[in-house]
């Protein structure tokens, strides 16, 4: 069995957010780049499964749709512990362009699965998975926070609104994961660095495909009024507030 | 040509968002000087239909399947109605089915999709939505450049209109599916307001000191009839279950009300709450980060807060 897991290649969740001048694009100097939290769970449960059933589970193989400023993200997947790696060599412009580029990218070779995250912690489109699930025609299971696999049957759980379900689902299938899927992300060790250099990184070129959407511009978010401190002995005035200024109860 | 809203029931019943969903797309085909359909999947009765017509529906698709459709079957469904109406956008929650879903259906139309909608379009030509992107840090303005658009709503950001109109309510044949996904058990949260739906969220971290003290939390949530929640270290350390963790790796929550009870309020945690209507902070720390997120301060211990607050909103609610 061979699993392919999808990464985007974000900024730190810590970074402060610019922008041009123009406010029209994201200016990304001296951001930090990362792996995508939930892309980065997915890894760790794709090499925990592997490590668990080394027979069942041939290859794992880290994929992104980027830029050269990606490799190091994608070599950081390797020295988890990816096998190899594949960049397609383009800039996502939205999700159904992203969602084409991974489809052409991998209709030659062989995966039995597909973990992509819920979103992408930039762009917050919560859309690619289901889209190339989508192209490709096959099943998928979203919000998904286990996995496991027994023979080529995949069970997983997903969470649903207001409780969660035990799934089943064949191969191929592409998961859509969440919280839960894996407890900490892998860190990689001094001797996963030193291998992944000696790893495969294979870089396809981009396809046609025409975005259906783009951004316009981008503003910061409206900023709040100071906060009101109440005094802890006079927490009648705080009930009072929220029922007479603020209205919420 | 249309709006075709996808809506959800539970057990038969409509909640609050399904209602702004349906005020949602009623507004959004007066914009675009279209119709409005309904789809309603699951078993629901006429009575329950016929109360969307208090927000502008009109017409209303019933599909009374079974709802455990695995989200490939959805799909077909949403889009091969979209189809026979003439859908211009279809409009889903921004909850875990829309989110499954919407995608699925996007590639299906070949329409253009954004996610996470804040209300009503900016522009309806070109098409121009407005989003939060970098978990909350920024606001996006997008255009939907395609023919059909697919798009879904982030809940508590588009409020409540109401439009009285008849409801024709029309019942779509049977479909025959063949699920590539099977469910082999369901486990549902009992009793408890849920966080994804609440008005009110009281919402504990580590500055709770331990499990035990929830007691007090769940007290305080109970007068308010507030659901619970939590940050991430208190879920992970298994002080709460994960379900309840909000921000950029849990849930992202809208409430008209947030309570940050000992939570300081890291980056991380704010991407989950910060489009709450009014932040109350409780914190012993005057410098701690969620000040200059909340609306609301408290400055104290919790251990006496807490319960002096509960104690405060009794009387309230009592009305004296
Ligand atoms: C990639 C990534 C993703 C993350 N995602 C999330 C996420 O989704 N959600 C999330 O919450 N975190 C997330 N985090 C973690 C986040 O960075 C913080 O570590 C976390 O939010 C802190 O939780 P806390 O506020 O409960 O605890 P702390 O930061 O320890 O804060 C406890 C607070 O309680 C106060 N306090 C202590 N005792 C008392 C008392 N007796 N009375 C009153 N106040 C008291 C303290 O002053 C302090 O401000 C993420 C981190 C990373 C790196
Ligand atoms: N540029 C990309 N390259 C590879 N995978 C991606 C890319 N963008 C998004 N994904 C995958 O799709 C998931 C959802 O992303 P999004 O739809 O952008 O929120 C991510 O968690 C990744 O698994």
């Amino acid at each position: 069995m061979n699993i392919l897991v999808c990464i985007s290649n974000v900024p730190d969740t810590t970074t402060r957010i610019k922008y041009t001048t123009d406010q029209k694009e994201v200016d990304y100097s001296g951001v930090q780049w990362i792996i995508n939290p939930w892309d980065e769970l997915a890894l760790t449960r794709a090499i925990e499964l592997k490590e668990a059933n080394p027979a069942l589970i041939q290859k794992i193989t880290a994929i992104t749709v980027g830029k050269a400023d990606a490799e190091p993200t994608l070599r950081k997947a390797l020295a988890c512990g990816a096998d190899d790696a594949i960049r397609v060599d383009a800039s996502g412009v939205d999700s159904f362009y992203t969602a084409s580029q991974l489809t052409n990218a991998i209709k030659d070779e062989s995966f039995d699965l597909i973990l992509c995250g819920i979103e992408s912690s930039d762009f917050n489109g919560a859309a690619v998975g289901g889209m190339l699930a989508e192209l490709l025609d096959w099943p998928s299971v979203s919000a998904v926070s286990s996995v496991n696999i027994e023979n080529e049957s995949v069970k997983v759980t997903r969470e649903i609104d207001g409780g969660k379900q035990l799934m089943e689902t064949g191969t191929p299938s592409v998961l859509i994961v969440q919280k839960g899927i894996a407890l900490n992300p892998r860190i990689p060790s001094m001797r996963g660095i030193m291998t992944a250099r000696t790893k495969q990184l294979k870089v396809v070129p981009a396809v046609e495909a025409a975005a259906q959407s783009h951004i316009l511009t981008f503003a910061a978010p409206p900023q709040k009024s100071a906060c009101k401190i109440i005094d802890a002995e006079n927490l009648d005035e705080l009930a009072r507030l929220l029922h007479t200024e603020a209205r919420v109860i | 040509m249309s709006v075709l809203v996808y809506i959800e029931n539970r057990n038969g019943k409509f909640k609050k968002s399904t209602y702004e969903l349906v005020s949602y797309g009623s507004r959004l085909a007066e914009l675009l000087g279209v119709g409005l359909n309904i789809l309603s999947i699951g078993n629901v009765a006429d009575d329950e239909l016929k109360s969307l017509g208090k927000y502008g529906a009109s017409h209303v698709h019933r599909l009374a399947a079974d709802m455990s459709l695995d989200d490939k079957s959805f799909a077909s469904i949403i889009s091969g109605l979209a189809a026979q109406t003439s859908a211009k956008v279809v409009v889903m929650a921004h909850n875990l089915t829309g989110k499954a879903i919407a995608p699925r259906v996007a590639i299906r139309l070949k329409a253009g999709m954004v996610s996470a909608v804040n209300g009503l379009p900016v522009l309806v030509s070109p098409f121009v939505v407005n989003k939060k992107s970098f978990s909350g840090k920024s606001l996006v303005q997008i255009e939907i450049s395609s023919a059909i658009k697919v798009i879904t709503l982030s809940q508590n950001t588009a409020g409540m209109v109401e439009k009285p109109s008849n409801v024709i309510v029309e019942d779509l044949p049977a479909v025959s599916i063949y699920p590539a996904t099977r469910v082999l058990s369901t486990e549902v949260q009992s009793g408890k307001v849920l966080l994804s739906e609440a008005d009110v969220v009281v919402s504990g971290g580590r500055g709770m000191r331990s499990p035990e003290n929830w007691k007090p939390l769940e007290e305080l949530a109970e007068v308010l009839g507030a659901a619970t929640a939590c940050s991430r270290p208190v879920s992970d350390e298994g002080w709460r279950p994960h379900h309840e963790h909000v921000g950029q790796t849990g849930k992202v929550v809208a409430p008209n009300l947030y309570f940050a009870l000992g939570i300081s309020g890291a980056i991380q945690h704010l991407a989950g709450i910060s489009s709450s209507k009014v932040i109350v902070a409780v914190n012993k720390d005057p410098e701690a980060p969620i000040f200059t997120a909340a609306d609301y301060g408290v400055i104290g211990d919790l251990q006496v807060v807490l319960p002096k607050m509960t104690e405060a909103f009794k009387k309230l609610k009592s009305g004296n």
